[in-house]
């Protein structure tokens, strides 16, 4: 008995090392190759699933037309469970195959990653997350924050509450409560908040919840005894479904209630269906958009194929649409970076950056791609790595989420010295030079 | 045959008490650094490194730790991540506030910090005992990840609640590229382990394991209680936070109170039992099972070319890396660190076991 397990643990053994030698030695194709980190299990798969299936469903799709001016994509899935670790553990498998853009859907590990990005040479979007002082590319030139950072969300909520109220300067005396999921990520929209308090004189309570926030009776008290005019909701996966529950429970209502894309989705209100009826969310610029033109090509070169990679009737949920654009920021990426390095060349993460950092995606292009009314323009450049700071509010009806709002856009004025002191701050942290307008320029 | 004691005679006590008496297991320990130190640093995979070396070796130092508190005291403990979190951000404290602190030197005051918190958390431990104890170190798991959340102060203000460094060095040698992390962590391990092993052996060692076998009987022959337990923690708990301090700072650069949550404590128990209790040697066993095992089966459907959904993989790594730790526990209860041994002695054996 003895002797057995002993000769499985040799042959275990000498398997892993096998494993992790064939893994260094995986041979790289002539093709461009896209890592996927994911997690399709764990607390937050819900949310998860759907942003993998559309980011990989995208891909695909590029495939089908005939690749990035002729260049196919390969990619590869890492399943990380959002843990950082883990996170940071699939980039090194991957990095190895010769990434061009990593997308880590996790706030947590985007912070991990910001530290080796500049190392490996390989850009990091974070559509929508992240470092909010990432959207200043003179001290983050490898973090691309594209269509809106943290701030942004923040700021556009606040306008939208302030459009309820009928003028920002009806906010004074107000009470507004941050529910957040105890992490950077649900900590990030507090220096915004913080400022627009001051600026407008409302006051701010901040109310965190331990991740991954299936306990919440704490908080909701909290709530119904302070009874704030307004609620933001910083949460992500089964934290928003439960602070639903325990609005409904408190009979708190839930047209007073703002979430961030991350707590905008169906699988955060599905559960709760009618309860959740009234409840608004920020959608950073794309909602649900089953009826756009992207989501039929999808449909019909994709998934009639057989090789769609969810179901069919999640293909235009939010978080689909989220991985989806962010699948095609990527791909763009490379695109432009073609124009100036060579079409039909596979471009290095080197070279998609610069793509990235010049993005000039104007209506035309976006109309020709079939996302027409599912965003606007985006471009980008050495000093502004965010590229559009538009977003819109829906609200939940019972049964699908519809656009409430029109367009705001995000109050630059508020955010730039915000970004410039945080960037600033991290830069003498870490003993960074900001980029000169001449390396803006040459690369 | 060729493991064998015979024709070694000792002529000194020197002889008969260093930690490796017989030739062949030094020999073999010295060809073991060798390579590791040489071997590896010219071969591996900057993979390798990153994903598998530095947290295995990191890991190692933690178990290693929990090992003196566990295994050779017998006092359970649940608080190691928490300790890992004071020694992480103690030394970030200690690196960022005061200009020009050197790399080791904060390392260390993380680990003294850790050790003070240590001692606190194991004071309980003179009263109670057992399973009791263990809830009353998971106070000091909630109480970090409590503290390191709100307080301002220990994240150095930053909005949001995440630390990093950078520009590390030691004596002027930069530790940036993965075969520097690797070679400072190896670096670290092995002096910590080399105190370890002696201080196990020493007097202190002994008076922990009489503590461990049975209090009554270690306090009649004269071993103080207070002194025997408390000095386990706070040797423990050092050793958790230098891992916890190099955990943040050489595999991270940059981290959040839940890269020390509780499952991190709960993995280091995990390592520590399914190594070996009371063995230094099962505390590499365990980390090695749990950082090196999961990684391998995750590749193993690649390694044959096999096609399979990405959710369905990963619930199968944990599927059959549970199922390993059950056969593990049944084929072995003592660890990893027992089968190693019994291994040795079947091979002194070999190739006549009668």
């Amino acid at each position: 008995m003895k002797f057995k397990s002993i000769a499985l643990a040799a042959t275990l053994t000498v398997a892993g090392v096998a494993s992790l030698l064939s893994t260094a030695a995986f041979a790289q194709a002539k093709e461009q190759f896209f890592p996927v980190l994911v997690y399709r299990t764990g607390a937050y798969a819900p949310n998860g699933v759907p942003w993998a299936n559309g980011y990989v469903d995208y891909l695909k799709l590029v495939n089908a037309q005939g690749g990035i001016n002729g260049v196919k994509i390969s990619f590869e899935e890492c399943e990380f469970g959002y843990a950082t670790d883990k996170g940071v553990e699939c980039y090194e498998r991957l990095k190895g195959k010769g990434a061009t853009v990593i997308q880590p859907l996790s706030t947590g590990t985007t912070f991990a990653l910001t530290e080796k990005a500049p190392v490996d040479k390989i850009p990091l979007i974070t559509a929508g997350y992240g470092r909010s002082e990432s959207q200043d590319g003179t001290v983050f030139k490898w973090n691309f924050p594209l269509l809106g950072t943290y701030w942004i969300a923040a700021d556009v909520l606040i306008q939208q509450i302030g459009n309820k109220e009928g003028g920002l300067d009806k906010l004074k005396g107000k009470k507004i409560a941050l529910v957040y999921h105890d992490s950077p990520f649900g900590k990030e929209p507090i220096p915004l908040l913080q400022e627009r308090a001051r600026m407008h004189g409302f006051e701010l309570q901040m109310l965190p919840v331990t991740a991954p926030g299936v306990e919440q009776k704490a908080t909701w008290l909290q709530v119904r005894q302070s009874h704030p005019d307004y609620v933001l909701l910083w949460g992500w996966g089964v934290m928003n479904s439960t602070a639903l529950k325990e609005a409904q429970a408190t009979g708190y209502p839930r047209e007073k209630m703002y979430g961030v894309w991350w707590a905008g989705a169906e699988p955060d209100v599905k559960d709760v269906g009618e309860g959740a009826k009234g409840y608004n969310a920020v959608a950073m610029q794309h909602g649900a958009e089953h009826g756009s033109k992207v989501v039929k090509d999808v449909l019909a070169q994709v998934h009639a194929k057989g090789q769609g990679t969810g179901p069919k009737e999640e293909v235009g949920s939010v978080l689909y649409m989220r991985g989806l654009i962010s699948a095609m920021l990527g791909v763009e990426g490379v695109r432009r970076a073609q124009e100036k390095y060579g079409k039909g060349k596979v471009m290095t993460g080197e070279q998609t950056r610069w793509g990235l950092e010049n993005l000039a995606l104007d209506q035309k292009k976006l109309d020709g791609m079939g996302f027409a009314g599912v965003m606007r323009p985006v471009s980008t450049s050495c000093v502004d790595h965010v590229g559009a700071n538009w977003a819109r509010v829906h609200t939940w009806d019972g049964k699908q989420w519809k656009f409430s709002s029109d367009w705001l856009q995000a109050d630059t004025q508020i955010i730039k010295p915000l970004v410039k002191g945080a960037s600033e701050k991290y830069a003498t942290e870490k003993k960074l030079t900001r980029r000169t307008p001449a390396d803006c320029q040459a690369s | 045959m060729l493991y064998r004691e015979n024709g070694q005679f000792k002529t000194t006590y020197s002889a008969d008490q260093q930690i490796f008496p017989i030739r062949q297991d030094r020999l073999a320990i010295a060809l073991l650094l060798a390579i590791a130190f040489v071997a590896v640093p010219l071969l591996a995979s900057e993979y390798l490194f990153r994903a598998v070396l530095i947290p295995f070796l990191i890991l190692s130092l933690a178990a290693l730790g929990l090992n003196v508190l566990v295994g050779y005291c017998g006092q359970i403990s649940l608080g190691t991540g928490g300790f890992m979190a004071v020694g992480a951000y103690m030394a970030y404290n200690a690196f960022v506030r005061v200009e020009g602190m050197p790399l080791i030197v904060a390392i260390l005051l993380g680990g003294l910090s850790a050790t003070v918190v240590g001692v606190l958390f194991g004071i309980p431990s003179l009263r109670i005992r057992g399973l009791y104890l263990a809830v009353a170190t998971l106070a000091a798991q909630f109480f970090t990840d409590w503290a390191f959340l709100r307080i301002k102060w220990f994240t150095n203000d930053s909005s949001s609640g995440s630390v990093s460094v950078s520009g590390l060095q030691v004596f002027g040698l930069p530790i940036e590229t993965p075969v520097q992390k690797y070679l400072f962590c190896l670096g670290v391990v092995c002096v910590f382990a080399l105190m370890t092993k002696n201080l196990v052996r020493s007097h202190l060692g002994r008076a922990w394991m009489a503590m461990r076998d049975m209090d009554v009987a270690a306090s009649v022959i004269g071993i103080q209680p207070v002194h025997a337990k408390l000095s386990a923690f706070a040797v423990s708990s050092f050793i958790v936070g230098v891992a916890g301090a190099l955990w943040g700072f050489v595999h991270l650069g940059s981290w959040e109170p839940a890269a020390f949550n509780i499952t991190r404590s709960f993995d280091l128990l995990f390592m520590v039992i399914i190594g070996g209790l009371g063995s230094v040697m099962g505390s590499f066993f365990g980390a090695a099972f749990f950082v090196i095992l999961p990684i391998v089966l995750d590749n193993v459907p690649q390694m044959f070319g096999i096609q399979i959904d990405t959710a369905l993989a990963s619930h199968l790594t944990t599927m059959i890396f549970g199922s390993l730790i059950v056969f593990f526990l049944i084929v072995e209860p003592h660890g990893l660190a027992r089968l190693w041994s019994t291994a040795k002695e079947k091979l002194r054996l070999w190739p006549f076991p009668h």
